[in-house]
């Protein structure tokens, strides 16, 4: 269920475009923002809220990457760049750290649900490689060391 | 050189609207609004400013296309979906400084006739979405934006537009595709943008580096500009270093520097003192260079001469520990990753290709896997519907022309000939 406030902020998005269709995106980002993940009831009522169809609203939530349709994440989704850049600086034996110290392999989510470890493309950030981003934030100049703190860190 | 797009990184608060006026910021809108339109396109025109993107295009001459008719609506698209790996340049300027891209943006609206600009900026850029919409509110508040812009007839929104994963909306059609709501896929062409862009109407679609370029060009005229760098290339350009150097980081300097100038020079060399193996010299797409190379100025014209291209001016370096079939394999992946799946060749080419470059990687290659790729290659390059699939064989090719014996002893002997 999209709450009313969620609502009056789709619509705030809706103003910027001629088109409805045009705040389909943001309103994705902005129903996943709560639980991490996109559920089908949630594209049903972006659909009748923009004036498009429910398989409109597929498309666009199975296209792009950002969204988790139907796949849930833990409360830390950490996703490791294995891009050129990152893959020269080490990005690998990053990864193979994290599942050891996480108990997961790629693509898993711990037991608790706090943690999903998945592998993402160039986020823009090859000077200060490897790199990796928890939810929003970007992580960056990692070492072994490093990522062990800042997952510590995380209550 | 003096700086001009990189000036008020480092200063504090560099992102705020008060850093940017102090340094000299809405100056060239000032003077830009006094210009008729059409003699600010012949500026840029003058100016020989490429697109910084990617594809090199003339600026002033894209400026131009855009019917002059005022009855018509027009847009300005900012591509911000900064996605070619190895490249961060964009990223820098719209987190340290926003108001230089909004400054060039609100000339650029202005010359074409645009009433409403979109900055499409790439979904996990999160941060920078958000310096971005708080410098918009600056730039409204002090009156920049909006309607009657500093007291003329001139009215101007900017919104940002936050994508969601997915490189291909870096490709200007497919932009627009995903502005309006659907998958990012990249139109037919033409019509081109200029005359049918965004909900049908002319559009320009410029980069944030290229757009951050102009209030310079307005403020200091054309002629100057043009004599930055090279000849046929000039203006300032990011160099967006990673990978084995000591020092990564972005780096402005004249088109044209010798990018053993960049690598040795700005960023101290190789780490360790290790030997150079092969440059990527414009983002994954251009085909790496080895270092018989190195002394090619880095502009469109010598790197397209030695084979390879600008791009997006992303260096990416590897020494003599890299084994280049696997660096194939992590880009192959990458495409295969990202591509669209509206065309056949890309949409199976890239998997396929990816898939023989990691039998090559594990050790598990047949014979004739080499011939496979450089087959496939030949059956993908210029048969797909937009540029990311010839990406994809130019980045394999141009490992293929420098390093065939690397994938050859893969092939022979199911081993990597690289130490590390």
């Amino acid at each position: 269920m999209l709450s009313e406030d969620l609502k009056k902020e789709i619509e705030a998005e809706v103003k910027k475009y001629p088109t409805r269709r045009s705040a389909v995106m943001a309103a994705l980002t902005m129903a996943q923002l709560d639980k991490g993940r996109v559920t089908a009831e949630d594209m049903r009522e972006v659909a009748d809220l923009l004036g498009i169809n429910p398989v409109d609203v597929h498309e666009i939530g199975t296209f792009y990457t950002m969204y988790n349709v139907e796949r849930p994440v833990g409360k830390y989704h950490i996703q490791v760049c294995w891009n050129i850049s990152c893959s020269l600086l080490g990005a690998e034996h990053l990864i193979e750290h994290i599942e050891k110290l996480l108990g997961i392999k790629l693509g898993e989510t711990t037991p608790d649900k706090k943690f999903t470890l998945t592998t993402v493309e160039c986020l823009g950030s090859c000077g200060t490689a490897p790199m990796m981003q928890i939810n929003d934030d970007y992580y960056e100049n990692l070492t072994g060391e490093r990522v062990e703190e800042i997952l510590k860190g995380l209550d | 050189m003096e700086k001009i797009l990189l000036k008020n990184v480092g200063k504090p608060d560099s992102h705020r609207i008060d850093t940017y006026l102090a340094g000299g910021g809405y100056k060239a809108l000032e003077k830009a609004l006094t210009i008729k339109p059409e003699m600010l396109i012949q500026m840029v025109k003058d100016s020989s400013i490429k697109g910084r993107g990617g594809a090199g295009f003339p600026a002033g001459l894209k400026w131009s296309f855009i019917p002059k008719d005022p009855g018509l609506s027009k847009y300005l698209c900012c591509n911000a979906d900064e996605g070619e790996p190895g490249t961060y340049k964009d990223r820098g300027i719209i987190e340290n400084d926003p108001h230089l891209l909004i400054e060039g943006m609100i000339i650029t609206s202005y010359a074409i006739g645009a009433k409403n600009a979109y900055i499409y900026i790439r979904g996990e850029f999160v941060f920078g979405r958000l310096r971005l919409e708080e410098a918009i509110k600056e730039a409204y508040e002090k009156g920049y934006l909006g309607r009657n812009i500093l007291g003329t007839d001139f009215s101007l929104d900017i919104y940002v537009h936050a994508g969601a994963g997915a490189y291909i909306c870096g490709e200007e059609t497919a932009l627009l595709e995903s502005l309006e709501g659907f998958r990012g896929q990249p139109r037919r062409k033409p019509p081109f943008p200029a005359l049918s862009g965004l909900y049908g109407k002319p559009t320009v679609i410029n980069n944030v580096e290229t757009l951050s370029c102009i209030p310079a060009i307005v403020e200091k005229g054309p002629d100057w500009f043009a004599k930055i760098g090279s000849e046929k290339s000039p203006g300032p350009k990011i160099f967006c270093v990673s990978g084995h150097v000591k020092n990564p980081g972005l780096y402005e300097l004249p088109l044209g520097t010798p990018l053993r100038e960049i690598i040795y020079t700005h960023c101290g060399g190789i780490r360790d003192d290790k030997k150079l193996k092969a440059v990527i010299p414009g983002g994954v797409s251009a085909p790496m260079l080895s270092e018989a190379d190195l002394d090619t100025p880095m502009d469109f014209e010598n790197l397209a001469a030695k084979g390879s291209m600008l791009g997006s001016g992303a260096v990416v370096v590897m020494d003599e520990t890299t084994c280049i079939v696997k660096a194939a394999y992590i880009i192959m992946r990458f495409f295969s990753h990202e591509s669209c799946g509206k065309c056949t060749p890309c949409r199976c080419g890239t998997p396929w290709l990816t898939q023989i470059l990691k039998k090559l990687e594990d050790g598990e290659s047949r014979p004739g896997d080499v011939k496979e790729l450089e087959r496939l290659c030949t059956n993908i390059f210029g048969r797909t519907f937009c540029p990311l699939g010839d990406g994809a064989v130019m980045s394999l090719r141009g490992a293929l022309k420098h390093f065939r014996d690397e994938f050859v002893y893969h092939e022979e002997n199911k081993k990597c000939m690289v130490a590390s």
